[in-house]
């Protein structure tokens, strides 16, 4: 098998290529604390998350990071062609203790560089219409 | 209170950390990464990987560990349940594979105080563990924000 990702000469800046909407719950969270061994207090215990001034649970801003690729990651052919991902955490992500909370991922190309073959694409990440992410953006390495 | 001084430190390379193939499974599976070269073995052998691939972020396992090292050192006087994630950001030569050891240096980049915040800023450098036992080829680099909120 080999991958192949799209080809650059099929896209525009400003395309949206891949949206999606990612459901979190606090097994979610339990789930991504347990998986990356961030077992940070204020993403589990709502007493301890109000201590410390905030709304009560939050979403791990690295579960938030990981979920909002994974979509692009999955309309790529090949997924380890991100060279580069980074993002800035604008807003806490409050996750209630039953039920959840709908996180809206849109994937948009920000930038083409033909010479270095790479595209930016950014990601936009919302929670009720807000911006949880500043910046999210991955550059692929595409053929 | 958080030290300023400790900007421009560079701990002892931390690991060496190996890549598990559960790991990898367990963490795509968390943060919803489904390709098959995260899960399936013969996928990721036909991609030409000796092993399952981890996701674009998976490296902030390792990096958070690293990181340990200055967040729980007492004379850095960081008060973790005051912590919150400013920025993150991940720098791949190429993507870490299930099997391989690496070794990692953290390094404090600045260390800023601001508006009640001290704004922590480091960096990992993830690097394959060599023939020697030392860091060899750099893999992944890892660049974290970290704003600690004042008493």
């Amino acid at each position: 098998m080999t991958m192949s990702n799209p080809d650059l000469k099929t896209l525009a800046v400003g395309d949206v290529v891949t949206e999606s909407a990612i459901e979190v719950d606090r097994g979610r969270l339990i789930r991504y604390a347990g998986a990356s061994g961030d077992f940070n207090t204020i993403h589990w215990s709502d007493q301890i998350a109000t201590d410390v001034g905030l709304p009560g649970v939050i979403a791990h801003g690295m579960f938030t990071m990981g979920a909002a690729v994974s979509v692009l990651e999955s309309w790529l052919d090949d997924p380890t062609a991100i060279i580069d991902y980074q993002t800035r955490f604008t807003r806490p992500v409050p996750v209630p203790a039953t039920g959840s909370v709908t996180l809206d991922v849109t994937c948009t190309v920000g930038a083409i560089d033909d010479e270095a073959k790479t595209a930016r694409f950014d990601l936009s990440v919302q929670l009720d219409g807000a911006r949880v992410l500043t910046k999210a953006q991955a550059v692929v390495r595409l053929g | 209170m958080v030290d300023v001084n400790s900007s421009g430190r560079v701990y002892p390379p931390f690991g060496p950390y190996q890549v598990g193939r559960e790991k990898v499974r367990e963490f795509s599976g968390a943060v919803g990464a489904t390709r098959e070269v995260h899960h399936d073995l013969a996928a990721a052998q036909a991609a030409g990987f000796s092993d399952l691939v981890a996701p674009t972020t998976f490296a902030v396992i390792i990096a958070q560990q690293a990181e340990a090292q200055l967040i729980e050192d007492p004379a850095a006087g960081i008060d973790f349940s005051r912590v919150v994630h400013a920025d993150e950001r991940f720098v791949h030569n190429r993507p870490l594979v299930a099997g391989e050891e690496v070794l990692t240096v953290l390094t404090v980049e600045s260390i800023k105080e601001r508006a009640g915040l001290a704004m922590v800023s480091t960096r990992c450098d993830i690097h394959a563990l060599n023939d020697a036992g030392e860091a060899g080829e750099l893999i992944v680099s890892v660049y974290s924000t970290l704003a600690v909120r004042g008493e």
